[in-house]
């Protein structure tokens, strides 16, 4: 078979799966674990025969063009690079290893067979997102992700958080894809085809005549996609889906979607000096805004999701100094160190019976009921805190070493200032980093107080691939690192000796400060008892978190905080510590800024409906009643006032006959 | 004799006629009182008739045939109302008009469709099936 039909076949395998699932769920319960696998595990092997059939070299570009538009032409087309081919590894393992883990996970569950299959979908989405050629496909991809990511996040709809939740993703995923459509229009047009090669050399040949505006345009399509600030509310919400979900969608593909989107289309970006700008503090504020957030949040899932936030950031930050290179190896590296993180989490929560930091901080031996969780996690926390040689230290240092150089001025592909951005803002973070990894590691597995509950070792499913995705997280880097350059632009790819001392120096720094701030605060925890768990600790893990997601309000009051004296992050933030735990009240602008004036809106639609519109209907009707009710005064039911009334009318006419016939 | 005579005494008993209908509390008067209704139309015809014969030259004698009707129709109707007044005289104990007023709309009837005509129906259904069975 040709690279092409190797590569049609890698989002058609999950989607056909994806569709056989929802057709067969119920009836044939038994094929719906091998249909959930199969097609995804099958489409991961052609994700590695088709990048080992591209090998980093010539593209591969392959079209058809089903019917004629009539103007720009859509085509089903298909353009591998470097960069799609090694996403698309990234995807089919990620997505492979969650199918596997949600096996385990939602064993007892009774919308196992939706889930599975939506998860097939959403996995076929983003494998036609990396493949697809053109713009438009694309775009059909990138709902189809949205709209699974809606379903999955509501996956248990019965808590009022998941349907919250879902609803907001949806809604602020789609603020942005509207103006995404618009770009991409306006890209479709200049260039007369929707084809990313043709784009890509119209911008070249400067046929591009509005860079700025539709690089931003497309941009607000990224920042929703990716959860970059502004967007980025929705993702720590989406939490309340599934940890599998989490994994899949809301760390390692989908949100990784709209960086990818980028890395992508750099060269229209790159066309403005303005949209390179604005890119790098986006980047900026999201990953410095969303680490000191993370160093707040109570709930494990939550603070991974902040920390998701904050890498994204990175991502967007290196493809602001214009290294799409550095920005994909970081996808990678993240994908899989965060894909981990979150099962790992999932485990921790099934087996702690609570997704409450400041609870687990309190239950002592929790790493002894899950060592599995424990030594993967503690591997994917040095992996995100960067601690070499784990593979986010390559890969963010990539990042840095981008940045840096474009800030020194050796090169002329992104403005200098957005060279500085992005690394001043990358070492903040990776202090910050530092210090939230430390936090969640100390507080989750460094508990003291009453025996962790046990109920019994974690499914094999789920502890499996937990170790499969340790590999990449410990190694991935160091191997990668040399050989990354010649599937990607050529860009050298080494951490540099200043960014390496500087982010390693910052992360540990960030670590012994958390290490010392809790070794000051743990003597409280004895002092304030804390601790919802989930009612029914030893069922499915699946139920185990959405009880552990619907008591951490009425426990603590706030999804995101906990009011606990014994968390080292409340010492470290000090009084910003209440703005971070809610996310420097961004949703509190927001529902001023727009849900408010919505509400305002639907109440005042409302009430004109109500008293205006239907005053009238209900007047028609009272009219005629009313008027009704007067004339029926005058039957008293006495006949000689009938009478009277007919002489009197009588008499009237008669005169009135008479006037006229004489002629007065 | 002039036609005035005949004309003013049916005016003045029509209009006495009227008065009793309309001012009498009486059902029985109220009948007479239609009756010197009747008579006083009946001599109006019989008047004019023959003021109108001794115009013409051929006449059919219509007014007269006319009263002759009148005059049998009168009696049946009064038999048919002095009849009805006794039937109601029987069941109520009266015959004063002013208080037969089960005609009238009563002041809580302001809703169409209220449960009385819910209940006038189901009476009328009940009388159905009294009269089939």
């Amino acid at each position: 078979m040709t690279t092409t039909t190797l590569a049609v076949l890698v989002p058609l395998l999950p989607f056909l799966g994806a569709v056989a699932g929802l057709l067969l769920g119920r009836t044939a319960p038994g094929f719906v674990r091998p249909l959930a696998v199969l097609p995804t595990l099958a489409s991961l092997v052609l994700t590695a025969l088709v990048a080992a059939d591209q090998g980093g070299g010539r593209a591969v570009d392959a079209a058809t063009e089903l019917t004629p538009t009539g103007s720009v032409p859509i085509e089903l087309a298909l353009h591998i690079d470097g960069f799609a081919a090694l996403v698309a590894v990234l995807v089919g393992a990620v997505a492979t290893c969650v199918q596997i883990y949600s096996m385990g996970y939602l064993r007892d569950d009774p919308r196992y067979p939706s889930y599975a299959a939506l998860v097939s979908l959403f996995t076929s989405a983003m494998l036609l997102v990396v493949y697809s050629g053109d713009l438009i496909v694309l775009l059909v991809g990138w709902e189809v992700m949205g709209i699974c990511s809606y379903f999955l996040v509501g996956h248990y709809w019965e808590t009022p958080e998941a349907r919250a939740a879902s609803i907001k993703a949806f809604l602020v995923t789609k603020l942005g894809d509207v103006p995404f459509l618009i770009g991409l229009f306006a890209l479709g047009t200049a260039a007369g085809s929707f084809r990313i090669t043709e784009v890509l050399d119209t911008v070249a040949s400067g046929g591009l005549h509005h860079p700025t505006v539709v690089a931003l345009l497309l941009l607000a399509g990224v920042a929703g996609k990716s959860a970059q600030f502004p967007l980025h509310t929705w993702l720590p919400d989406a939490m309340a889906g599934p940890t599998p979900v989490s994994a899949l969608i809301h760390a390692a593909t989908m949100v990784a979607a709209g960086v990818y989107f980028v890395a992508r289309l750099l060269p229209v970006f790159q066309a403005s000096a303005a949209a390179m700008t604005v890119l790098a503090v986006m980047a900026a504020v999201t990953m410095a805004g969303s680490a000191l957030a993370a160093l707040a949040q109570d709930d494990i899932k939550r603070v991974l999701a902040y920390s998701t936030i904050s890498q994204l950031g990175y991502m967007t930050g290196a493809l602001a100094v214009a290294d799409r290179g550095a920005a994909v190896f970081h996808l990678l590296s993240h994908g899989a160190f965060k894909a981990l993180l979150f099962l790992a989490a999932g485990v921790i929560i099934h087996a702690a019976g609570t997704n409450s930091l400041a609870a687990m901080s309190r239950m002592s031996n929790l790493r002894d009921r899950v060592p599995d969780a424990y030594w993967t996690m503690t591997v994917a926390l040095l992996a995100l805190a960067a601690i070499p040689p784990f593979s986010g230290f390559f890969s963010k240092e990539s990042v840095l070493g981008a940045a840096e150089h474009v800030a020194s001025g050796h090169t002329d592909h992104a403005p200098g200032a957005a060279g500085w951005t992005v690394l001043v803002a990358g070492l903040v973070t990776a202090l910050l980093t530092g210090a939230y990894a430390m936090r969640l590691w100390l507080r989750a597995f460094r508990g003291q107080g009453t025996e962790a509950p046990d109920h019994g070792k974690q499914p094999l499913a789920m502890n499996a691939v937990l170790w499969v995705l340790a590999i990449p997280s410990l190694a991935f880097g160091g191997l990668a690192f040399r050989t990354l350059p010649a599937w990607f632009d050529g860009r050298d790819l080494s951490p540099t000796l200043t960014t390496s001392v500087l982010g390693t120096g910052v992360a540990l720094v960030g670590g012994i400060v958390t290490y010392g701030a809790w070794r000051h605060t743990t003597a409280l925890a004895a002092r304030v008892p804390l601790g919802a768990v989930a009612a029914h600790p030893e069922a499915d893990a699946g139920l185990v978190e959405a009880e552990a997601i619907a008591s951490h309000k009425p426990a603590y009051g706030d999804i995101a905080y906990a009011p606990d004296p014994a968390d080292p992050g409340r010492l470290l933030l000090g009084p910003l510590h209440r703005h971070a735990a809610v996310g420097f009240h961004l949703d509190a602008v927001y529902a001023a800024l727009f849900v408010r004036p919505v509400l305002a809106g639907a109440s005042l639609v409302r009430f004109l409906d109500r008293e205006v519109v239907e005053t009238y209907v209900r007047g028609a009707g009272a009219a005629p009643r009313l008027l009704g009710a007067v004339v029926r005064r005058a039957q008293t039911g006495n006949v000689q006032t009938y009478v009277s009334a007919l002489l009197a009318g009588t008499v009237v006419l008669a005169v009135a006959a008479v006037l006229l016939a004489t002629g007065v | 004799m002039h036609l005035a005579y005949p004309a003013v005494l049916s005016a003045l008993l029509f209009c006495t006629g009227l008065y009793g209908v309309l001012a009498r509390r009486n059902a029985i008067l109220v009948l007479m009182s239609v009756e010197l209704m009747l008579n006083a139309v009946n001599l109006n015809l019989v008047a004019f008739d023959v003021w109108l014969t001794r115009a013409a030259i051929e006449t059919l004698h219509s007014g007269q045939a006319l009263t002759l009707f009148t005059i049998a129709i009168a009696a049946a109707e009064i038999g048919i109302g002095l009849a009805i007044v006794l039937a109601v005289h029987r069941n109520r104990g009266t015959s004063d008009i002013d208080r037969l007023r089960d005609a009238a709309e009563g002041p809580d009837d302001d809703l169409d469709d209220g449960p009385d005509s819910d209940a006038a129906a189901r009476a009328q259904a009940a009388g159905k099936a009294e009269a089939t069975a």
